[in-house]
């Protein structure tokens, strides 16, 4: 089949939870889930940079695991949880590492942003990075040309430091 | 009390913060209309050549495709050059998209599919068949400079190479120490994080929103207007988001042209966003050849100074950097001779990134000082020291103010600088070799002409509007932190309106002046407030000031008061009431003094330090400390201004060691052009940076100040590596970048 007569071919229907709400969506079999999220959804805070997973301006948590929305084909995803940076916080209800991008200026342009916030959530969670080392080393699949790199380890660093502090705290209790 | 608080200086998070973090800042391809279409561009496969057919019908047929655009169809836009010259144009001849069947330069757009949906454009403009006479290709620097010539128009007098003086040539022959040395450095490309891509809104009335990525809303605005023959009210270009540029925003895109071009065509809106392949053929930090012929005398101060470099250009137009001139004026000598020569190739045409010119001098001349430094058997610090000037000798002038032996001292005395061993590879520590580099930095502290207005309210709430761009910057933030300082409220009752060519005129976001000039454009708008509430206030019975003049005024807790006794004043709210307004507006305008240039320029300066460790059996180089000492002028806010200048050390990093568009001379085209093998530095590539500022304040270089932060970063990281990668290997290393398989090679047995 060539692809104007895979065009003409009916969509697939999928069931997507995005950031808590439930779509059921019918897709072209071609479609990613970043194309979708910008596009037809209109949720626009996750980015394109590269379209090739080489960036990780589009990562997103499917079933809290961050992965490149670029090479994740929407139909495949029917049943997941999908959660993005709209789904962290707003403006005025910030999640906490939102709250210590702002506070270590760990950006400039803010386009990568979303992704390595949504890539910073997953590594707390994780429970692998414990040092800044590999902090560092556990975000570089998320490029930022401005080069804010060392705020965003303080602002991963600081959250990692409150987490620590909040469960020794419950521990003592 | 609320005023005491200091908004300049202080380390406000910016106001746009909360907006970038939760995804609410929308970029240039996050508008949406109802019926919007998208097109997607095809590129040439060749780099030299002409269109021999072009076969477009499996890709009008494909389901969704709305239209094909190629040279043989394009709708009919300017004809006159004059018309497609943008506000930063180049001497030459623009490029015009889908103009006729040549191709000028690998990755030049030859079709563009307008379709219902992304991927049915994208997916088209795979089945248009293209067949090419193609040409050869001229991609290759240290070719094409054998037919290297000095550009017959210069792009600006300060890129024309100043007058010789004393005798270069003479001085050379009779100094002691000297070195004879080329510096070659390959192309780069700026990879902003965001796509390029314009939104264009046909809006009902038929005039046109164009949600733009550029550096300058007014001149996407203006050269939309000229080539498409529309009148400047009926457009409207936004860039209130910018996801990056460093340069490459600030002409006008094809993408802008596009997108324009089909909303037009079709009455329908268009949105046209860019592959990052497609990013790579757009413009780039040209491929540069430097020599160096520097001389000292026994002493260790400067005896000649020769500079000439080759700069590679486009086949239309001639690019031109400020390259030599910096090696003329930044230590003292009398025996100077700078020369510039182009050389053509069939490239896209370069265009300015993050320090055009100073990033690329540097580079070389602070690498071959650091050559000269070890024929005298001089520290690398001293040597800088000693040939200290302290006014400009290319055109004779004063600097209003430079604390560069400033950023010296204090940048060597937090990095340790005394403790460094001279001797190349004595520093070593297990496996690794450890080295240590310095560099100056030198850049134009630049004011532009610049608007704002700025409105006041009874509550005390401020709006300042301008053209201005925020590319991430911290635009909005350091100008509401202005206009609070100036009318004596807390930043956050201050709105920034910017990124939209209906406000006020301001020039291109670029050459670090837009801190300078926006922001002593509010000042002045605020002062016109303070003057127009006095003079209202000086209208009303029983009012407190007497004659006093507007200076001795300030406005505390919501009142204009007197500065020295603020008991004695009248509430805003009170004096606008008392008029029947509502609110207060101050339109402030400023412009370079033109009196003042005769005798005096200003620049910003950075003293850079720098440790490297290099694995002796791998090669791998890693920028373990940087210290960056930089004299920028007043901080309006250290915390973006502090982020600026990490930004610049990041892309330093990328200059020395890893950036290289790698052209595949034969076809002409670009192999790397992707971000997996194109390697900007990453999250582990960047250890702890500390940046220093030596504050001070420069009201000669801008009403506010300030000098500026953009450029200033990057200037002499790649040399501060380079002389850090000789100090760890013995091995002098003259072609950039440095990447691991250079240093392979040069590691001592």
């Amino acid at each position: 089949m060539d692809i104007a007569t895979a065009h003409a071919q009916p969509k697939t229907r999928v069931a997507l939870t995005i950031n808590g709400h439930r779509h059921d969506l019918e897709i072209h079999p071609w479609v990613t889930l970043l194309d979708l999220l910008r596009g037809p959804m209109q949720l626009n805070g996750t980015k394109k940079g590269c379209d090739h997973g080489q960036c990780g301006a589009c990562t997103v948590l499917i079933d809290g695991e961050r992965i490149n929305s670029c090479l994740k084909l929407a139909v495949t995803l029917d049943g997941t949880n999908v959660t993005t940076i709209e789904g962290l916080g707003t403006p005025d209800e910030m999640h906490p590492v939102q709250k210590a991008f702002v506070e270590h200026d760990a950006y400039q342009c803010g386009y990568c942003t979303p992704g390595q916030i949504c890539s910073a959530v997953a590594l707390l969670r994780e429970g692998y990075a414990r040092s800044r080392e590999e902090i560092r080393e556990m975000m570089s699949g998320n490029l930022c040309r401005c080069g804010a790199y060392t705020n965003i380890a303080d602002a991963i660093q600081d959250v990692m430091e409150q987490e620590v502090k909040v469960g020794m705290r419950e521990a003592a209790e | 009390m609320l005023n005491e608080k200091p908004v300049f200086g202080f380390p406000l998070p910016r106001i746009d913060g909360p907006l970038k973090v939760t995804g609410t800042a929308p970029y240039a391809a996050e508008y949406h209309a109802p019926g919007m279409l998208f097109g997607y561009a095809a590129q040439a496969t060749i780099a030299s050549g002409r269109i021999a057919s072009i076969d477009t019908a499996e890709a009008e047929a494909y389901p969704g495709v709305a239209k094909v655009y190629t040279h043989k169809n394009r709708p009919s836009v300017a004809w006159r050059d004059k018309k497609w010259k943008d506000e930063v144009a180049l001497p030459g001849h623009p490029f015009r998209p889908l103009e006729n069947d040549r191709i000028l330069f690998g990755g030049q757009p030859v079709a563009l599919v307008v379709a219902e949906s992304f991927e049915a454009a994208r997916d088209a403009a795979e089945l248009i068949r293209i067949e090419y006479h193609p040409d050869e290709p001229h991609t290759d620097i240290t070719v094409e400079r054998a037919k290297s010539y000095v550009p017959p128009e210069a792009r600006k007098d300060s890129m024309v190479p100043t007058d010789p003086r004393g005798d270069a040539e003479g001085a050379y022959e009779a100094a002691p120490f000297k070195i004879d040395v080329e510096y070659l450095q390959q192309g780069e490309h700026h990879n902003p994080m965001e796509l390029f891509a314009s939104t264009a809104i046909r809006n009902e009335d038929g005039t046109l929103t164009v949600y733009d990525k550029t550096q300058g809303s007014q001149n996407s605005h203006d050269y939309v207007c000229n080539v498409f023959g529309l009148k400047p009210e009926n457009v409207r270009v936004v860039n209130a988001y910018v996801g990056g540029a460093f340069g490459s925003g600030l002409r006008p895109k094809h993408q802008l042209f596009f997108a324009v071009m089909a909303s037009l065509d079709l009455k329908r809106s268009v949105k046209v966003e860019m592959s990052r392949s497609e990013m790579f053929y757009l413009t780039w930090r040209p491929a540069t050849i430097q020599r160096m012929q520097f001389a000292a005398n026994a002493d260790g101060t400067l005896a000649s100074v020769r500079h000439h470099a080759i700069q590679a250009t486009s086949l239309r137009e001639d690019y031109q950097e400020n390259v030599v001139n910096w090696s003329g004026l930044t230590y003292k000598c009398d025996n100077v001779k700078l020369s510039y020569e182009l050389a053509k190739t069939t490239m896209s045409t370069p265009g300015d990134m993050r320090a055009p010119g100073a990033a690329t001098a540097f580079l070389a001349l602070e690498s071959a000082m650091d050559e000269l430094a070890y024929e005298v058997g001089m520290d690398p610090l001293e040597f800088r020291g000693k040939n200290f000037v302290s006014y400009d000798q290319n055109d004779d002038l004063q600097i209003t103010s430079k604390e560069l032996d400033t950023c010296y001292r204090v940048g060597a005395e937090r990095f340790g600088w005394d403790k460094r061993s001279h001797e190349p590879g004595s520093m070593r520590d297990g496996n690794d070799l450890i080295g240590w580099g310095v560099a100056t930095g030198v850049w134009e502290a630049t004011l532009t002409q610049a608007e704002a207005k700025v409105r006041l309210f009874p509550d005390g709430k401020i709006t300042v509007m301008a053209a201005a761009s925020d590319i991430g910057t911290g635009t909005y933030t350091i100008l509401a932190q202005v206009a609070a300082q100036e009318l004596g409220q807390p930043a956050d009752r201050v709105s920034v309106l910017i990124g939209d060519s209906t406000l006020p005129k301001t020039s291109v976001e670029g050459g670090s002046w837009t801190a300078a000039s926006s922001g002593s454009a509010v000042q002045a708008g605020c002062m016109e407030i303070r003057k127009t509430l006095l003079s209202l206030a000086q209208k009303m019975d029983n009012h407190p000031f007497g004659n006093a003049p507007v200076e001795e005024l300030a406005i505390r807790d919501n009142r204009l008061v007197l500065d020295r006794n603020d008991q004695m004043g009248l509430s805003i709210a009170d004096i606008l009431g008392h008029h029947g307004m509502s609110s207060v507006e101050g339109h402030g305008k400023v412009a370079p003094d033109q009196e003042q240039a005769k005798k005096y320029t200003s620049f910003t300066h950075g003293a850079v330090f720098v440790e490297v460790r290099i694995d002796a059996e791998l090669g791998v180089p890693r920028v373990t400390r940087v210290v960056s000492a930089i004299d920028a002028g007043r901080i309006i806010n250290p915390k973006t201004a502090r982020s600026q200048i990490l930004g610049g050390v990041v892309m330093g990093l990328g200059m020395a060691l890893h950036e290289e568009g790698m052209i595949d001379h034969r076809t002409g085209r670009i192999m790397n052009h992707n971000l997996a093998e194109y390697h900007v530095p990453a999250h582990a590539d960047v250890h702890d940076i500390d940046v220093i500022f030596i504050e001070e304040e420069d009201k000669m270089a801008s009403p506010i100040g300030v000098k500026g932060l953009g450029e200033i970063g990057i200037i002499g990281v790649g040399a501060a590596v380079a002389n850090a990668i000789f100090h760890a290997t013995g091995t002098r290393h003259r072609h950039f970048p440095i990447t691991i398989d250079k240093i392979m090679e040069g590691l001592p047995q």
